[in-house]
C-alpha cells in the first residue's frame, strides 16, 4: 500500500475544494450545478463507504437504510413547512379527516430535524452493529444482513402510503428552513451546503485514515483474531467506523432532498444501495478520492447516459464493473501506482501475501 | 522478581467429546524459561488456547489471584496475558513500526487513536533494541524473514508489557543461528516475565529451558528440570516409543517431521 505524504491528500483535497465551490457554480449550469450537488450526496454516502468497507472490510450492502433515515427526516420536515398549519396535502388525498401522525410532529422543529439525521443513523448503526459485531457477523452474512435490512425499510415505506408517501414518494417542496427553494441563488446555497459537507467528510476520513484508528481498522480488517490477541475488542473498532458511515449516509440523503426535490423508497431500496456500493468499488474502495470520485461518476453516468441510452445504461454499468474488478481490484484510483510500478520495472511485483489470514482460517 | 505466576489446576478441554487436555496442571514463575513439550495431540497448544480465552476450558487457571478461565480474549491480554502463533500472524501490510505501534495502543485513550502517530514510543523504541529489529522500522511486516517475524511478534509482546508470554512454538522454521538468537532474547526478557514456550526442538529446550512439563495424550507425563525430564524412562518410552532403549541423544530424534527436518539443516 503506498501511503501518500500527508501533504498530498490535504493538498487534493483542498483542489477537489476549490473545484466544487469555486470553479463549479461558475462554469455549470444552474441544471447541472444540481445535478453535481446529487452526486456529491451519492458521494457522501460513498466515502463511508469506502470507510466501512475498504478499511474496515464490512461489506455495508444496506446504506440506503441510513440514505433514508436522513432523507426522509428532511423531506418531513420540508412538506410540514411547505404545508403550513395544515396536515400536508397527499395524507388529506387518502383520509381527509385523520390527524398528522404523531411520528411527523417533531419534525415541524427546524432544530430537532437537524439532530435527527445526525441522530437516528447513529442510534440505529449502534445498536445494529454492536448486535452484529459482538455476535462476529461477518463477510457475506453481514453483507445479506444490512441489504435485507434496505429491502425492508423500502417496503415498508411503500405499503404505508398515508404515513409516508408511500411509492410517490416525498416532493413538492417549497422552503428549505425559510429559504424559497425555487430561487436559483437559494439553489446555489443548497449546492454549496452539500458539496461543503462532502469537503468535510473527507477531510474526517483523511484524519480517520492517518491515526491510529485508521491502522486499527485495517489491522482488524486483515487479521480480527490477532488483533484481539493484542488486547482490543475488534467489535468496537468496526463499530465506530459503521457508525460512521451511517452518518454520513443519512447526511448524503438529507442533502439529497432539497436538491433533487424528492425522494421515494426506490431511491433508498437494493438497487440503489447496490449502486451505492458499485461507485465505490469503481472508484477503489480503500483510496481517500476513490469512493467519492467513483460515486460522482456513476451518478453522472446515470443522469447522461442513463436518460438519453437507458437500455444501454445498464450494461455499460454492468460491464465496467465486471472490468474493473477483473483488471482492478482497487478501483480506478490504483490505477497510477501501477503505471508508476510498471516504469520502474517491467513486469508487476508479485502482490503482497494476504495478511495473517493463516490464523482467521484455523478459527473458521 | 516482579509480577505473579501462572498457576494452571486441572485444566481440561474437550472438543464435543474428545478430550484434548484431561486434567493438566503447571505453573510457571516470574524469572524462567518454562517449556511445554510433548509429542503432536499431546495438548500443548490446546492449553495455551484454553488459558487465552481461545478455546472453552474448565479448571483453572490463574494469574496471581485472578481467574482467566472464562474471561473474553481482549480482556486476558489486558490482564497481562500474551501469546504468539505457530505461524508468525503479523499485520503484513502495517510496518514493523505500526505492528508495534499498534500492540502499544491498548492502554491508550479512545481519543489519543484518532490522532496520527508521532515520533515512537519508549517502549517501541527499547523492544525495538531487545529483539534486534531496529533497522527495519519502516519494512512492511510482510516482506520480513521468517525469523524476523517470530521476533516481532514477541517485540509486539514486551511492547503490549505482557507479564506472561506464551509462544507457540517460536523457533520452528528457523535456522541454528536465529534459534540461537531467540533463546538468548528469551533468557534476557525472563527476569521480569513469566515466558512459557511450547516446543518440538529437544535441542532448543535442552539449552535454553529452566524448567520443563511433558504432556502426553492431554495428560501431564512428567514435570521437573530438563535433566530429571530427560531421565523419565515414562518420557523415552512416550518419545521412542520403547520403553528402556533411551539415550538422551536419541531424544532429539523426536517422532515429528519438523523437528526431523530441522535435525537435518542443522547438521
Amino acid at each position: 500500500m503506498t501511503k501518500l505524504k500527508p501533504w498530498i491528500s490535504l493538498g487534493g483535497i483542498g483542489v477537489f475544494a476549490v473545484l466544487l465551490l469555486a470553479v463549479a457554480p461558475v462554469v455549470l449550469s444552474d441544471h447541472w450545478l444540481n445535478n453535481l450537488g446529487k452526486y456529491c450526496c451519492w458521494a457522501i454516502a460513498a466515502v463511508g463507504i469506502g470507510l466501512a468497507w475498504g478499511r474496515g472490510g464490512m461489506l455495508v450492502m444496506g446504506q440506503g437504510v441510513f440514505f433514508a433515515l436522513g432523507a426522509y427526516s428532511m423531506a418531513m420536515h420540508l412538506t410540514l413547512e411547505t404545508a403550513g398549519d395544515r396536515v400536508p396535502g397527499f395524507m388529506v388525498l387518502y383520509d381527509p379527516l385523520a390527524p398528522l401522525p404523531a411520528f411527523w410532529e417533531p419534525f415541524r422543529s427546524a432544530g430537532f430535524t437537524l439532530v435527527a439525521i445526525v441522530l437516528l443513523p447513529v442510534v440505529v448503526a449502534g445498536i445494529l452493529g454492536y448486535a452484529l459485531f459482538k455476535r462476529r457477523v461477518k463477510g457475506a452474512y453481514f453483507a445479506i444482513l444490512t441489504q435485507a435490512l434496505a429491502v425492508a425499510l423500502a417496503t415498508l415505506i411503500s405499503s404505508t402510503i398515508r404515513e409516508t408517501g408511500g411509492d410517490t414518494g416525498l416532493s413538492d417542496f417549497k422552503y428549505f428552513f425559510g429559504f424559497v427553494l425555487n430561487d436559483p441563488a437559494n439553489k446555489v446555497m443548497v449546492y454549496a451546503i452539500t458539496a461543503a459537507l462532502l469537503v468535510g467528510c473527507l477531510l474526517a476520513v483523511r484524519q480517520l485514515y492517518r491515526s491510529r484508528f485508521g491502522e486499527l481498522l485495517v489491522a482488524a480488517r486483515d487479521a480480527e483474531e490477532r488483533v484481539r490477541f493484542l488486547g482490543y475488542d475488534p467489535a468496537n473498532v468496526k463499530l465506530v467506523a459503521f457508525v460512521v458511515s451511517a452518518l454520513m449516509a443519512s447526511v448524503g440523503g438529507a442533502m439529497f432532498v432539497p436538491l433533487v426535490g424528492i425522494i421515494t423508497p426506490a431511491e433508498i431500496g437494493a438497487a440503489a444501495s447496490i449502486l451505492m456500493i458499485a461507485g465505490v468499488a469503481f472508484g477503489g474502495r480503500a483510496s481517500l478520492f476513490g469512493p467519492a470520485l467513483g460515486a460522482m461518476a456513476v451518478g453522472w453516468g446515470q443522469s447522461s447516459l442513463g436518460s438519453t441510452w437507458p437500455e444501454g445504461w445498464t450494461y455499460i454499468l454492468g460491464l465496467l464493473f465486471v472490468v474493473v474488478i477483473l483488471f482492478l481490484p482497487h478501483g480506478l484510483s490504483s490505477l497510477p501506482a501501477r503505471f508508476a510500478a510498471m516504469r520502474r520495472r517491467p513486469e508487476p511485483p508479485p502482490a503482497p501475501a494476504i495478511a495473517a489470514a493463516e490464523l482467521e482460517e484455523v478459527r473458521s | 522478581m516482579t509480577g505473579a505466576p501462572l498457576v494452571v489446576t486441572d485444566l481440561r478441554v474437550e472438543f464435543s467429546g474428545f478430550v484434548a487436555v484431561g486434567g493438566v496442571s503447571f505453573d510457571a514463575h516470574p524469572g524462567e524459561v518454562r517449556f511445554l513439550i510433548g509429542p503432536n495431540g499431546a495438548g500443548k497448544t490446546t492449553c495455551i488456547d484454553a488459558i487465552t480465552g481461545l478455546t472453552r476450558g474448565t479448571g483453572s487457571a490463574k494469574l496471581g489471584g485472578t481467574e482467566l478461565l472464562g474471561k473474553q480474549v481482549h480482556k486476558i491480554v489486558r490482564l497481562g496475558v500474551g501469546r504468539t502463533f505457530q505461524t508468525a500472524s503479523v499485520f503484513d501490510e502495517l510496518t514493523v513500526l505500526q505492528n508495534l505501534d499498534i500492540a502499544a495502543g491498548l492502554r491508550r485513550s479512545p481519543v489519543s487513536l484518532l490522532r496520527a502517530r508521532r515520533g515512537v514510543d519508549p517502549s517501541i523504541e527499547r523492544a525495538l533494541e531487545e529483539t534486534g529489529l531496529a533497522g527495519e522500522l519502516a519494512t512492511p511486516a510482510g516482506i520480513l524473514s521468517h525469523g524476523q517475524k517470530q521476533w516481532l511478534e514477541i517485540a509486539m509482546l514486551l511492547v503490549q508489557d505482557a507479564k506472561v508470554l506464551l509462544l507457540d512454538e517460536p523457533v520452528a522454521g528457523m535456522s541454528h543461528d536465529e534459534r540461537t538468537a531467540t533463546g538468548e532474547l528469551l533468557q534476557r526478557i525472563a527476569p521480569k516475565r513469566t515466558v512459557l514456550v511450547v516446543e518440538h526442538d529437544m535441542d532448543f529446550m535442552r539449552r535454553f529451558a529452566t524448567r520443563v512439563t511433558v504432556l502426553h495424550q492431554g495428560k501431564v507425563l512428567s514435570q521437573g528440570a530438563v535433566a530429571e525430564v530427560q531421565a523419565d524412562p515414562r518420557v523415552q518410552e512416550v518419545y521412542l516409543g520403547t520403553a528402556g532403549a533411551a539415550t538422551t541423544a536419541a531424544m532429539s530424534a523426536v517422532p515429528e517431521p519438523v523437528a526431523a527436518m530441522q535435525k537435518l539443516t542443522e547438521d
